[in-house]
């Protein structure tokens, strides 16, 4: 065969390889390559969307990090949400699995029941916890007053409203568990027989046959989590607002992070700086500062998860 | 090399993609005003108004102007927010408004300088309206930035004091207080505690009580906001340190900042009927003029009282001024009607009898000097107050700026920090407020 011949053989492949990836491609460049080339491009640029974009060199950059003052609070909020609730979820998602899986009556009820919160619409959800947290007349603290017990502010007081929001983000755990119940039912019983003729505690047999069995969909749980919290918006935007007692609606300022900036997160700056302030360039930058955050908490738990894997080979 | 160049050819078309993309983002605006008003059209208009009495009363404005300039129709939208409107602004389009209102004037600031709303001073020359003589001093003020006169005020708002007559009586209070130290006293006077929360409180002076905003204190110390060059005057004008410590001081005074919060976080929304001063458990509010009619239909258990909010001790003699600002329209830069939208704009804010049945419907404050002194108007007799409020030369408004509203909140933003004691040094933390303003509309511009 000449070399021509091998060469257009060749060509031909990796033409039908590049017409099989295409739509891939043409989605990877169109949603993912292309925008986020533009906010690189952007975050160097002033730009309002009326006048022409002009190049404003390292001004947004300056202006995110050191003069913004709601940047600081909203990145402290987001790693604190990132660090606290995605934790805790994961952790009660598998302890709700756990349960769920060793209930033998009803099991269908109770999976009923703690998937249902899950269902509920965010903002609805939110406005519910906020009427049954208030501190003047929500349920709750009428009942932790009456049983001698300290009534937090919850989402009126600064310390108490991201804890408040795990304790909404737990309520609504339907998702994780059901990932979870499916994992634990997948662990193959002999290696739990095994480890109990051996005399494992149940402690020791979580710690060395369940845990690494599910360590794979742990590490999912526990990126798309990290993931999901970087893209919190709705629920500390509407918690703020409730409580707050401030309706954003027309005419109204844009109130950040109530109460004391305590339920600003990052994405709740980007449509501030992009949509209503117009400040595209800045609202860029808080941007990219999201995306680094999640490709380094990404890349860290991947690394992560090749310790656990092999730990569950052994 | 036919691979290279391939691949540079790749990376060329890339190139040009994004630069197209990029310059396809940037919306020109095009202030061509050549169309011929005269001509058969449909222009879009869209508003913030939601409620269906207000609803109503926009379209019968827009009919009232439909049937006096039959060739021009008019395609209605309501309850447009601000984020919307200058989302709109930006995206131009046969859909997008030809004329907007807004409900806030702290956007008009942006709307000038960003050049979304074109500047209406050549549209009044040509229509022989000078808007010095045509509208009230403070509502002639919002609607310009540097002077470009991009927005019109369409009806208007006073801010005064609502207050629970009954409760007055009770407490042996002969009339509304006029200065601020009175309005202490009858606050305290007022409040009837019940364990740790309250029966009745006086007067709720939180930052976050409905309409007791930094703005609408300070309306009533006629500060100066910025100076002639442009920068914040926050830490210059001794009227803000006294706004926030007149303020702090009533926090003090009616039971701490703590306390006041617990209470009003149980308390009813601003716009349902179960607001507090419907209900008693607040008996004095600051608000503005609609607050009337909302409380009327609340059918409360007391007799309703109003007044202008007092004033300084050393402003005595200003009393009857309050805080004004209203509903602003405006022509879309990118519409290609202008001419035809000026026509609509002209008609709904300076048409005396349209102004003066608008107002009618919708209970906000006339926005001409003409409308003010209508016998047309029709009120229940305390309207006359925010009448009279709109009308005072002394009343005061915020300034636009070129981020809009930015700077306001950040005022506030300080102010949630004074008032809850996060914030204990007022003189460095006005500073420290004046160099955050002149940085955001640094980057702003």
């Amino acid at each position: 065969m000449s070399t021509y011949t091998l060469r257009a053989k060749h060509r031909r492949s990796t033409l039908r390889t590049l017409a099989f990836l295409s739509p891939w491609l043409i989605g990877f460049s169109v949603f993912f390559a292309y925008p986020l080339l533009s906010t690189v491009y952007f975050s160097f640029m002033h730009y309002d969307g009326f006048k022409p974009p002009a190049w404003s060199g390292t001004k947004n950059w300056t202006y995110v990090f050191e003069h913004y003052p709601f940047f600081w609070p909203a990145l402290r909020n987001t790693l604190w949400l990132v660090l606290v609730m995605v934790t805790l979820r994961v952790a009660f998602g598998l302890g709700v699995g756990l349960l769920i899986t060793k209930i033998k009556t009803a099991t269908g009820v109770f999976r009923t029941l703690f998937y249902l919160p899950y269902l509920a619409p965010p903002v609805a959800a939110t406005m519910a916890f906020a009427f049954l947290l208030n501190p003047g007349t929500g349920p709750v603290n009428s009942l932790l007053e009456k049983t001698g017990l300290p009534a937090p502010g919850w989402f009126n007081d600064p310390a108490w409203s991201k804890p408040a929001l795990t304790l909404l983000a737990l309520w609504g755990i339907g998702d994780l568990m059901v990932i979870f119940m499916a994992a634990l039912l997948d662990v193959p019983k002999e290696q739990y027989e095994a480890a109990e003729l051996d005399g494992a505690t149940p402690w020791q047999r979580f710690r060395y046959v369940t845990l690494p069995n599910i360590s794979p969909i742990v590490m999912f749980a526990v990126v798309t989590g990290v993931i999901q919290t970087m893209q919190y918006y709705t629920q500390p935007l509407i918690a703020g607002k409730v409580a707050s007692g401030v309706i954003q609606g027309a005419g109204t300022q844009f109130e950040p992070g109530y109460p004391d900036k305590s339920t600003l997160t990052l994405p709740q700056l980007v449509y501030n700086l992009g949509f209503q302030r117009f400040d595209y360039g800045s609202a860029c930058v808080v941007a990219l500062v999201l995306f680094a955050l999640s490709m380094a908490f990404t890349a860290l738990l991947m690394r992560r998860k090749g310790g656990l894997i092999q730990a569950g080979d052994r | 090399m036919p691979g290279i160049s391939r691949k540079a050819a790749i990376a060329l078309a890339a190139s040009a993609s994004l630069a197209l993309l990029a310059t396809a983002c940037t919306g020109q605006a095009d202030s061509g005003a050549s169309d011929d008003a005269s001509k058969e059209t449909t222009l879009n208009f869209w508003h913030a108004w939601s409620a269906p009495s207000e609803v109503k009363a926009v379209k019968d404005l827009v009919a009232g102007f439909e049937k006096t300039h039959p060739r021009i129709h008019v395609n209605v939208v309501g309850n447009m927010t601000d984020d919307k409107i200058n989302q709109a602004l930006r995206t131009g389009g046969g859909k997008a408004p030809d004329v907007i209102s807004s409900f806030t004037t702290n956007s008009v600031g942006r709307f000038c300088s960003s050049g979304a709303l074109v500047d209406l001073n050549p549209f009044f020359e040509k229509s022989g309206i000078d808007p010095e003589t045509t509208f009230p001093k403070a509502m002639n003020e919002y609607t310009q930035f540097e002077g470009n006169r991009c927005a019109v005020p369409l009806l208007g708002d006073a801010y005064g004091l609502y207050y629970n007559k009954t409760a007055f009586e009770k407490a042996g209070i002969a009339a509304p207080p006029k200065t601020w130290s009175e309005f202490e006293k009858v606050a305290k006077k007022l409040t009837i505690p019940q364990g740790d929360s309250y029966k009745q409180l006086g007067f709720m002076p939180d930052y976050h009580g409905w309409e007791t905003t930094t703005e609408h204190y300070l309306g009533q110390f006629s500060p100066t906001y910025f100076d002639k060059d442009g920068t914040s005057n926050v830490a210059k004008d001794p009227a803000f340190a006294q706004a926030f410590t007149v303020q702090k001081k009533l926090v003090d005074a009616l039971g701490g900042y703590r306390k006041l919060e617990t209470y009003r976080s149980g308390l009813g929304d601003e716009w349902g009927p179960k607001h507090p001063f419907h209900t008693g458990q607040v008996a004095m509010q600051l608000d503005g003029e609609w607050r009337l009619g909302m409380a009327l239909d609340a059918k409360p258990e007391f007799e309703i009282g109003v007044a202008p909010l007092p004033v300084p001790d050393d402003q005595a003699g200003q009393y009857g001024k309050g805080y004004i600002t209203g509903t602003i329209a405006g022509i879309a830069a990118t519409s290609t009607k202008q001419n035809a939208a000026w026509e609509l704009v002209k008609y709904m804010t300076t048409d005396t009898d349209a102004v003066v049945n608008f107002s009618n419907a919708i209970h906000n404050v006339p926005s001409t000097l003409a409308a003010l002194k209508s016998p047309k108007l029709k009120y229940d007799p305390r309207f006359k107050t925010f009448l009279d409020i709109a009308a005072d030369p002394d009343s005061t408004t915020a300034p636009a700026s070129v981020n809009g509203g930015v700077y306001l909140t950040t005022i506030q933003e300080f102010g949630y920090d004074y008032e809850s004691g996060k914030a204990t040094d007022l003189k460095a933390g006005l500073k420290k407020t004046a160099r955050q303003i002149d940085t955001d509309i640094a980057q702003a511009k």
